[in-house]
């Protein structure tokens, strides 16, 4: 096939309803995964999608050198694979990851934009490219943190010192204030450098003071910095397909990022700039003297194979464990004894949205054995017993009634209002967030000290020889 | 303001728009494959990567292009796979592993 055969407006015509289709797709991709049942065919479509863009950007009549364009696409292939087949507990980082490389991908074609028509910017030009590249930067370095938090690379708990909002805010200003530099002077020598290098340092700051139990709404803001990024690059080229793609992409982050927050009955700023989890002094102090009810796996077992509706409230503590599986096997056994076992979800259980729905369909939990958490809640006075594995603040009753908690105002799953709750736990040491939970010292609930694994373990061994 | 920001706002503000009505109706559950998706799709900054890598340019532009093409290359091959693989594990009541 002889590429230059073709006319250029042929070839401009060809691209333009190649890159159409494709965002079509997109949105058709994104409308078939709002169900499971059609997801996957939506992920087919936006592959279809993504091939055609790439093949018809060969035939653009500019191009003239693909060797190394070829490698990079090879090296990227080779990169991306092992990224997509890496372990359910570690989407989490992986997706941060991601979102570094979509916006350094995004701000150094910002960057390359810039050096190449330097001398023929207008000021509107100049405005476009040093706000594609301000926010691709700090996306990227904020991105990058975030994945090193979430792998435990670097410290989990905020990183905070006096006045730290002063500093980060007069880093933003220089940067902006290059910015503007730039529109009156567009090759003022350094200043585009500068800009670049204080946009990487600021995403640095903005991500560092949060701490860990803030990911889930940091990574979804993140992914809404990348769509805004590339939607700019779309204004800079002026393509169609980035704009769109980039506004997708922006607004899912977006959206994600609202429901976070709700679920934590929080603000965007209070996630960014309130340095979570180091003001909870004042909750420690009555912790001694109460009485707590514990259990055995036997009595566990008997309690469980005894009621008619059990509901499971799953937390990340479950994950770290690995008891994933063997809360499946539980499962099993006790829908053969004909006890209705559901698993209430809260929207902020695991390190990402929707985190913990990925890590029980791995272990085969059927997905309609899966509730949100507000259905979950309207059932709660109905179930007899609520198991609490590895979770902790999203089920503590202070959120509802003790205004000087941290977490006052949260939405929880009210295992409060089932018959009996059981609380698998290590100790009775205060979660991740370092709040005392009430519900502990409960008549109504039994805690399973144990690790959550070897505990559910126990269990299911008790169902199974102890049970007929 | 320059003729194509118009139009591109434009583009920008529907294509908001319906992100916000299509992806509000995602189910919760599946949150983590749709972040995944949507940096899938994100990845189509690609092409305007390819573009700047292949074009005679400065050295400059055709290495940042060809790194662009990498890191985005590397999202869209590694975000659709780890897509599709959540999904394939979401499955019904009764429905054994296929």
């Amino acid at each position: 096939m002889n590429i230059t055969a073709l006319d250029p407006g042929t070839v401009q015509l060809l691209t333009d309803v190649a890159y159409i289709v494709a965002i079509a797709f997109f949105v058709l991709s994104l409308k078939w995964l709002s169900s499971p049942a059609t997801a996957r065919r939506g992920v087919l479509v936006g592959e279809i999608g993504a091939a055609l863009a790439v093949v018809t950007t060969f035939f653009n009549p500019e191009l003239v050198q693909f060797q190394w364009v070829l490698i990079a696409l090879f090296a990227g292939a080779i990169v991306g694979i092992p990224l997509g087949l890496v372990q359910m507990t570690a989407v989490p980082q992986r997706t941060a990851l991601s979102h570094a490389f979509g916006a350094l991908a995004a701000a150094l074609i910002g960057i390359s934009e810039y050096y190449l028509h330097l001398h023929e910017l207008t000021k509107f030009q100049v405005v476009e490219i040093s706000m594609e590249v301000i926010i691709g930067s700090l996306s990227f370095t904020g991105s990058l943190i975030a994945a090193g938090k979430l792998q435990e690379w670097l410290p989990q708990r905020p990183i905070v010192y006096k006045g730290q909002n002063y500093v980060s805010f007069t880093v933003l200003g220089l940067a902006l204030l290059s910015a503007v530099i730039l529109v009156f002077n567009p090759t003022a020598p350094f200043v585009f450098p500068a800009m670049v290098v204080i946009s990487l340092l600021f995403g640095v700051m903005l991500v560092t003071p949060i701490g860990g139990a803030d990911m889930p709404t940091v990574i979804a803001l993140l992914n809404s910095y990348v769509g805004l990024t590339a939607a700019l690059l779309g204004f800079v080229l002026n393509s169609k397909v980035l704009v769109v793609a980039g506004a997708l992409d922006g607004s899912s982050g977006f959206i994600l990022a609202v429901v976070m927050c709700k679920a934590m009955n929080r603000s965007f700023t209070n996630v960014l700039f309130g340095a979570f989890g180091q003001l909870q002094v004042s909750a420690h102090a009555q912790l001694e003297d109460r009485t707590v009810h514990t259990a055995t796996p036997e009595e566990a077992a008997a309690i469980l194979s005894a009621a008619n509706t059990v509901l499971v409230v799953p937390g990340y503590g479950m994950a770290v464990a690995q008891a994933q599986h063997k809360v499946r096997e539980m499962l099993d056994v006790l829908l053969k004894k004909g006890v209705d076992v559901k698993f209430g979800i809260h929207p902020v259980a695991g390190r990402m949205p929707g985190h913990m729905n990925v890590l029980l369909a791995e272990a085969d939990v059927p997905y309609d054995r899966l509730v949100e958490m507000d259905a979950a809640n309207s059932e709660m006075p109905q179930t007899d017993v609520a198991l609490v594995i590895g979770a902790n603040d999203v089920t503590n009753p202070a959120a509802k009634t003790d205004e000087g908690s941290p977490i006052y105002g949260m939405p929880i799953i009210e295992v409060d209002h089932a018959r009996t709750v059981m609380v698998i736990k290590r100790s009775l040491n205060p979660g991740f967030a370092g709040i005392d939970n009430p519900l502990y010292y409960e008549d109504k609930t039994l805690m399973l000290f144990g690790d959550a694994k070897a505990f559910v373990s126990s269990v299911v061994k008790e169902l199974t020889g102890g049970g007929e | 303001m320059p003729q194509g920001f118009i139009e591109n706002l434009y583009v920008f503000l529907l294509a908001g728009f319906l992100g916000f009505e299509v992806i509000r109706r995602v189910s919760p559950l599946l949150h983590t494959p749709l972040m995944a998706l949507t940096n899938a799709l994100d990845a189509i900054v690609v092409v305007a990567a390819i573009i700047i890598a292949a074009r005679r340019g400065t050295v400059l532009s055709e290495v940042l292009g060809a790194i662009a093409a990498f890191a985005a290359f590397s999202n869209m091959v590694g975000g659709f796979l780890i897509t599709d693989r959540m999904l394939r594990m979401f499955k019904l009541s009764g429905k054994k592993k296929a």
